[in-house]
């Protein structure tokens, strides 16, 4: 009954976050720039879902927008965003303010730059647990006290009193999760938490966003460039490419039956441990499309082995797999008869950026490569 | 043994030559070595932490004095600013127990030189008080929020550099002069300070809107907005403080400015007052005795006093300037 009362509008059932069609255009002189291009996907209490693509796939934009952190001018939203059952993809920052830090919160690519370098971290915690909780000052700094030992930070009574400058690189990404989780929120979005951090600790930094993230409860939209971050710590993965999510799956569904040539060439991009040393590293050749001018078609197309000529002209849908939950947006996908039979067929016409690669041309020769079979692709098809 | 008659005569190894030989076997390749990375690499920490170096020392030492001689002057063993002492007029240093001798009326130039030291720290301190204040809120405010509201600002503020400033200066002390504005009535203090405060403010509006504008890029800004933190909040507790340490360092080369420019108003006779001390009003009244050459110290000592100031003031800002870049670059 008391929880009833004290929180009529949020019922617990239904998915924490629905996202649904959701574009963010940027105008820029060269013309609108499609960052996020209708994307859709819910998510529920205390899961986690996986972002990932390469840089400029649009999946910070995504989180930015869904946040609505994004600046007001010059940029176009579209799309339907629901926290609870409400509506928020209108809403206003006045608005957005009830929600960010206690209802949903993020935790930031750079922990160089995401921490005030004159304010002493204690404040810097305590600044929003004052702000958002009624509580003493000196309740406050006992809950910053137990935030930091809680993100594992020794020696925090001393810490509180630093600097930033004082800490180091994973120090102060720790400090900024214990400001994102200071209260409490529901939903927390980890922008690249890893990539500005030495590889030693990148893994440290992961198991504690995991830990936190069950202790407490939180849903977490984990955003990242490396499927192996995500591919122990996600329950569900989302692909994206060129602002759509182009695959979408659980986890494990995804590494066990992937669909689209995209996510495969993520996959093989990252270096084996048990790799000969001196194995060439698998690149995805070619650039990440203009967002101005999208290719027509799928827009992985000009990078795409299994690329046919219906890729080019005719842009797949999201397609349902044989499992639930997974989907993918490819015609000839990855581990089916069609897949096989297209690039085969690529294959036997030496059209297959590994050629281009084995021959050690300068990546912009490739693409040129690539184009000049685009062109006379339709006579030999 | 097969191994020991190998190794000393054995030719090397092209692989280790290539690596400890400071060039490539053909002399065209630079090969570095191990030895050459381990060498390269920087000491890390401490160093870039810069010393406050000898000449800012000297600068606050002559600062401490001048502006605590200023504070103390009512209780300093010195003649009260308007003191005449008969006999003293255009004498030089050491003249009857007067330690820089007399100006050209007979007041003791050492005492006339501390009271208008309150004087022109008065002015120059208020002046760019207020000038750190309205240009610190109006570059703040440009700074963040952009727009419609930083055009009007810059435009402004352009309006206010293109006059000449000591003529700006001129008109507005003699504009406001006797007028009474937001309930002051404004003396010779008040109009002074006001005049040169309304020159400093464009400077000091410059240099916080463009730091506010790099800082309000910083994540630490987003960040703190993505907590739920208010514009209010974010431009007084996450960028002010940081907008600060940049407006600080030219408030010190400000006040050396005003200084000047307080003893230039004071030479055309639009300062404070031409009865009360001021360093331009003592150089002022030397003029007559430089071009004849009767009693030259007076201008020396009166310029010297305003030479050393403003060069102290100068270097402490310079200093300062110095120390808060080196802890931005460590982040």
């Amino acid at each position: 009954m008391n929880t009833d009362e004290r929180f009529p509008s949020a019922p617990l059932d239904g998915p924490l976050l629905d996202v649904d069609g959701i574009r963010t255009l940027f105008r820029t002189d060269r013309g609108l720039v499609r960052a996020v291009d209708g994307v859709s996907f819910s998510l529920e209490r205390g899961r986690t879902l996986g972002i990932v693509g390469e840089s400029g796939s649009g999946k910070t934009v995504l989180s930015r927008s869904i946040m609505g952190l994004l600046p007001k001018k010059n940029v176009v939203r579209e799309g339907s965003i629901k926290f609870e059952g409400k509506e928020i993809g209108r809403a206003s920052a006045e608005d957005m303010r009830g929600l960010w830090g206690t209802q949903m919160a993020m935790v930031f690519q750079d922990p160089m730059t995401s921490l005030n370098p004159v304010i002493k971290v204690g404040r810097q915690i305590t600044e929003s647990l004052l702000y958002h909780l009624d509580i003493s000052r000196s309740y406050a700094n006992e809950l910053a006290l137990a935030l930091l030992a809680s993100v594992g930070i020794p020696e925090p009574e001393r810490r509180l009193a630093e600097y930033p400058h004082q800490l180091s690189g994973g120090m102060r990404q720790r400090v900024m999760i214990a400001i994102a989780i200071a209260c409490g929120p529901k939903l927390l979005f980890a922008d690249e938490p890893t990539t500005a951090l030495d590889v030693t600790v990148q893994a440290q930094i992961l198991d504690l966003l995991q830990s936190q993230q069950r202790e407490r409860f939180m849903a977490m939209i984990l955003v990242t460039h490396d499927l192996g971050v995500v591919a122990g710590r996600a329950d569900e993965i989302a692909v994206m490419y060129a602002g759509r999510i182009v695959e979408k799956a659980p986890t494990n569904v995804l590494f066990r039956e992937m669909r689209h040539p995209y996510s495969e060439a993520l996959v093989r991009s990252i270096p084996k441990i048990n790799n000969p040393s001196h194995t060439r590293l698998e690149v995805i050749f070619g650039r990440p499309p203009d967002l101005v001018h999208p290719p027509a078609g799928c827009k992985f197309s000009p990078r795409c082995p299994y690329v046919q000529e219906k890729c080019r002209t005719e842009e797949p849908p999201l397609i349902d797999a044989d499992t639930p939950g997974h989907a993918y947006r490819c015609w000839f996908p990855v581990g089916t008869p069609e897949g096989r039979a297209a690039l085969e067929r690529n294959r036997a016409e030496g059209r297959l950026p590994v050629a281009a690669a084995e021959e050690a041309v300068p990546e912009a020769d490739a693409t040129a490569t690539l184009m000049g079979g685009t062109a006379s692709a339709p006579g030999s098809v | 043994m097969p191994e020991q008659p190998r190794s000393p005569i054995a030719p090397l190894d092209e692989s280790v030559e290539t690596g400890t030989a400071p060039h490539g076997p053909t002399g065209l390749e630079p090969t570095p070595g191990v030895g050459h990375i381990v060498a390269v690499e920087a000491e890390p920490g401490r160093r870039r932490k810069k010393k406050f170096g000898v000449g800012a020392w000297i600068a606050t030492a002559w600062l401490v004095l001048v502006v605590g001689a200023a504070v103390l002057a009512p209780i300093l063993p010195i003649p009260a600013a308007n003191d005449r002492f008969s006999g003293l007029a255009r004498q030089g240093p050491g003249t009857n127990g007067h330690l820089l001798g007399g100006d050209s009326i007979g007041h003791d130039l050492l005492a006339r030189l501390i009271w208008g030291a309150r004087n022109s720290l008065t002015v120059g301190v208020s002046a760019v008080a207020i000038g750190f204040l309205i240009g610190g809120l109006l570059g703040l405010f440009a700074g963040f929020y952009r727009g419609r509201l930083e055009a009007v600002i810059v435009a402004i503020l352009d309006i206010l550099l293109s006059f000449p400033a000591l003529v700006l200066a001129l008109s507005l002390s003699i504009f406001l002069r006797g007028r009474t504005i937001l309930g002051v009535q404004m003396t010779g203090l008040a109009t002074v300070v006001l005049a040169l405060g309304i020159i400093a403010i464009p400077a000091l509006a410059r240099i916080a809107r463009a730091a506010t504008l790099t800082w309000a890029q910083r994540d630490f800004v987003l960040a703190a907005r993505a907590q739920g933190a208010k514009n209010r909040r974010l431009i007084f507790r996450e960028i002010l403080p940081n907008v600060v340490p940049a407006m600080v360092s030219l408030a010190f080369l400000a006040v050396a400015v005003v200084i000047v420019a307080e003893a230039a108003l004071s030479i055309i006779g639009a300062g404070i007052g031409a009865d009360k001390a001021t360093w331009g009003n003592i150089i002022n009244d030397g003029r007559g005795d430089l071009t004849t050459g009767e009693a030259p110290h007076i201008v020396f000592c009166a310029s010297a006093a305003i030479f050393f100031t403003v060069m102290a003031l100068n270097f402490l800002g310079d200093a300062l300037r110095q120390r808060f870049d080196v802890r931005e670059s460590a982040l």
